[in-house]
């Protein structure tokens, strides 16, 4: 018996995605604006993805408050550059401060269980929400434009944001395939899995969740910054909208909770449902709800959870594989 | 005098949170569920009821007890088909299947009644404009008096139900250990459904109480899920009296704030729920065994 | 007259297999006391019996009827009522409160002469369950199954967790049900409190049974083999 890391298949993918990374950074030198503006959502929604489910995923954590992250990178993005800062270095300020602002948030936050902690998030999203509404720097109610982009002709403009995009998916996502593949990783799974056995193991579960908790509040705050750069106009009453966790539950849940693979696939999911029901609106939304109601109730493990399980296949090598020295392989 | 008013006011508003606040109570009290689509169920019945209103001339009121047995059965069927589902997987299922719910019903009505203001505050007559003026800084309003009158009416019941009837008893039972309770011959599911139902009632009720003292659109769901959840966390969860002074505290925490500044007042409501939350669970380890 | 039968059973907790197998039958008015070490399948066992455990394989049949796959409320409305392990009373109510949800079919049994049989509970009447001692619980428990004026009563483990002298109190209130003609199927650890006070013992190790007996014709050396496993056959 023998316990491997890596399989020919995880290579074979690994390989494959620092391969895909590299040939999207071409993307804006080869398609047109409107394109490029399509793929920079799609980056922003696998980004929200990933970091719905490191909490919810990984961390057994709820949250219906992530637009918090994603309002206060967009407004800090205004924010900062309210102040002269250059765009894109305001951007990058403004993930940061919404990562730090997390950190104080999370003494709160983590003292909640379940229920608590999923609408204690919205309370607190709805809070800054009022904050922002009442700053008339940040165009108090009716919204604020990023005005200082202007600068940029519309073509050079969209392919900073979707190399800001991608650089930011990039590193979030290996930040947290790191993070699994680590011990502390190990110990996190423990915790998904079974809370009380992992601590009475000596496993220190509040500084773990506070990790992954700080690391979806950078995350989020990053998209957040992302979607401001990427329309131009935000106003609080969108960007601090619950549809955003709406967003995130439907992706993670359908995509596959507590698998690294599956966030991705969900968000490509919706981003393809939301391309080519342009119209949006109420029917597209019922049609999501009731898909996540349904995948919730029916299908916990999601479409990728469900593969992986069925056909015992992982494509990035986040976990271990015991693998019977006849050459017969079984999960971990 | 203002602030007196402000208080006055503050609880009459209260009132109203409690009884929206009583169903969701419910719910976790004997099974441990938060409805995240329990401001959407009290639209829906505030729509429901402005069907009925609009077809048939009736008062709200009386609109509201027809309106009744159609919230009842829909409570038993959210129950056997949703709830009961959720509650046999893991604790995050019935929030996820809730909150997929809730965006349903708040879609559906929008699809059907367009997003339109509504209210029925017209239609309630006199009584939603009626008022007394007790003194030069104090009015007190007819519409606010039924309302705190009902919801004490409503918790009254309510706990003389759950302490008196055997019903009530068997109820409790199955909230506190729900094999046992079918080792005993208690019929579970049918507890548990019998429960929704009646939170689903008195959420309807929260509805019709919505739509006379202000206006409801298809998306004013979460709002009240936020306020009522507000009111049952500070009143600390499955304490059903609890629930009744949660919302009385967060109307009048919401008036005073108005007071400060009219834009403050949800805010206010928010960091009254805050600080009942670091109160109650943070400050370190002594305040949570005193708690205890 | 067979009361109570059960065929084959096979009852699981995932992978973990509690119940092999096991067959056997219970007449009218008789005692039959399952005995065993801890984690043999005893519980298991009675709880599937009572509706409380979906068997993987096999039924069980009272009074001709396959109630198999009813839920445990429905045991106890036809007739089987379990006394679980470990008392599971409802905290917040009182004893009375605790007896009278439990009312299912009409009978000899009521409040009045459940408290008669337990005259230790007379004071306790309106005292919430969670303030009582450890017998007066497991009194409470077993009156609570009586309510429901069963035809078979199901017990577990009622001497656990108390002191000798509390479960020979209990034992005499037992003797004088039994007395009555009630058909009782009880798991019990302490062995000679099952040889007495049944009239045929069940022995189980590992989910399986490995003896079955009149408890007067047993004798002493059979039952402790069977209950640790020795000599078991190669």
């Amino acid at each position: 018996m023998r316990v491997l890391r890596w399989t020919r298949t995880s290579r074979l993918f690994a390989g494959a995605t620092v391969a895909i990374a590299v040939l999207l950074a071409a993307v804006p030198l080869v398609f047109e604006s409107d394109v490029v503006q399509k793929l920079t959502n799609l980056l922003i929604l696998v980004l929200l993805a990933a970091m719905w489910n490191a909490l919810a995923g990984y961390g057994g954590l709820l949250s219906v408050g992530q637009q918090a992250f994603i309002g206060m990178g967009a407004y800090g993005t205004i924010f900062f550059a309210g102040f002269g800062v250059s765009p894109y270095p305001a951007m990058v300020m403004a993930t940061v401060v919404a990562g730090v602002i997390s950190v104080p948030i999370s003494f709160l936050a983590l003292r909640l269980r379940a229920a608590q902690f999923a609408i204690g998030m919205w309370v607190i999203a709805e809070a800054i929400s009022i904050l922002v509404r009442l700053d008339q720097n940040l165009g108090a109610g009716t919204g604020i434009s990023l005005i200082q982009l202007n600068q940029y002709a519309p073509n050079f403009r969209q392919a900073y944001t979707f190399w800001l995009a991608l650089g930011f998916t990039v590193m979030f996502l290996s930040a947290l395939f790191f993070l699994l593949r680590s011990p502390l990783g190990l110990s996190l799974q423990a915790i998904r899995d079974d809370e009380d056995a992992a601590r009475s193991l000596g496993v220190r579960i509040a500084a773990r969740k506070r990790l992954l908790f700080v690391l979806a509040g950078f995350g989020c705050g990053a998209a957040g910054v992302l979607i401001g750069a990427n329309t131009l106009f935000i106003e609080p009453g969108s960007i601090f909208s619950v549809q955003w966790s709406a967003y995130m539950i439907f992706m993670v849940l359908v995509g596959g909770l507590g698998t690294f693979e599956g966030p991705i696939l969900g968000a490509i999911l919706l981003f393809g449902i939301q391309t080519t029901f342009t119209q949006g609106g109420p029917w597209y939304l019922v049609g999501l709800g009731a898909t996540a109601a349904l995948f919730a109730l029916a299908l916990p493990r999601g479409i990728w959870g469900t593969i992986e399980e069925r056909l015992g296949l992982r494509l990035l090598p986040v976990g271990y594989r015991v693998v019977e020295t006849k050459g017969e392989e079984r999960t971990a | 005098m203002t602030i007196v008013n402000a208080i006055v006011q503050g609880i009459f508003l209260g009132a109203f949170y409690a009884v929206l606040a009583c169903g969701l109570s419910i719910m976790f009290g004997v099974m441990r569920i938060i409805n995240l689509a329990h401001g959407d169920i009290a639209v829906l019945g505030a729509y429901v009821v402005f069907v009925i209103v609009q077809s048939t001339g009736m008062s709200p009121f009386a609109a509201f007890i027809a309106a009744l047995p159609v919230m009842i059965v829909l409570g038993y069927v959210l129950q056997l088909t949703i709830l009961e589902r959720s509650l046999k997987s893991g604790i995050l299922t019935p929030l996820l299947a809730t909150f997929g719910l809730s965006i349903v019903i708040q879609n559906l009505l929008l699809i059907r009644f367009s997003p339109d203001v509504r209210s029925l505050g017209g239609e309630a007559g006199a009584i939603t404009t009626s008022s007394w003026q007790v003194t030069s800084g104090l009015s007190v309003s007819a519409l606010g008096i039924v309302i705190l009158v009902v919801a004490v009416v409503v918790f009254g019941a309510l706990q003389l139900f759950l302490s008196r009837t055997r019903i009530g008893w068997m109820m409790r039972a199955t909230a506190e250990d729900a094999d046992a309770a079918e080792l005993a011959g208690i019929d579970s599911r049918g507890m548990y459904a019998r429960a929704t139902a009646l939170a689903v009632a008195i959420a309807a009720l929260g509805g019709l109480f919505l739509a006379i003292r202000s206006v409801f659109d298809p998306l004013s769901g979460p709002t009240q899920l936020i306020f009522a959840f507000e009111a049952v966390v500070i009143g600390g969860m499955g304490n059903l009296w609890g629930t009744l002074l949660g919302g009385l505290a967060l109307g009048v925490a919401q008036t005073v704030g108005a007071q400060v500044n009219p834009e403050y007042s949800a805010l206010a409501g928010h960091l009254l729920f805050l600080a009942v939350l670091v109160l109650r669970y943070g400050g370190g380890r002594v305040s949570l065994r005193l708690a205890r | 007259m067979t009361l109570l039968r059960v065929e084959d059973l096979d009852c699981r907790y995932g992978l973990l297999q509690a119940v092999r197998g096991v067959s056997f039958e219970v007449a009218q008015g008789e005692t039959v006391a399952l005995i065993g070490a801890n984690g043999a399948g005893k519980s298991t066992l009675l709880r599937a019996i009572a509706g409380a455990h979906r068997p993987h394989g096999g039924r069980v049949v009272f009074d001709g009827a396959d109630v198999t796959s009813m839920p445990a409320h429905r045991h106890v409305s036809l007739g089987v009522a379990l006394v679980p392990e470990g008392r599971r009373l409802f905290p917040s109510l009182t004893v009375e409160e605790n007896l009278r949800v439990a009312e299912a079919r009409r009978g000899r049994w009521n409040v009045q002469s459940v408290l008669e049989v337990f005259p230790l509970l007379q004071p306790r009447r309106h005292m919430a369950a969670a303030n009582l001692s450890g017998g007066e619980q497991q009194a409470v428990a077993i009156g609570r199954a009586l309510m429901s004026n069963p035809r078979v009563l199901l017990l577990d483990e009622v001497s656990l967790g108390l002191a000798p002298i509390v479960v020979d109190a209990v034992y005499r209130s037992l003797a004088g049900i039994i007395s009555e003609g009630t058909t009782v199927l009880l798991v019990e650890q302490d062995l000679a409190r099952a040889l007495k006070v049944a009239g045929r013992v069940i022995c189980v190790l590992e989910g399986r049974i490995v003896l079955e007996g009149e408890a007067a014709s047993l004798d002493r050396d059979q039952v402790v083999n069977a209950y640790f496993g020795l000599k078991r056959p190669a």
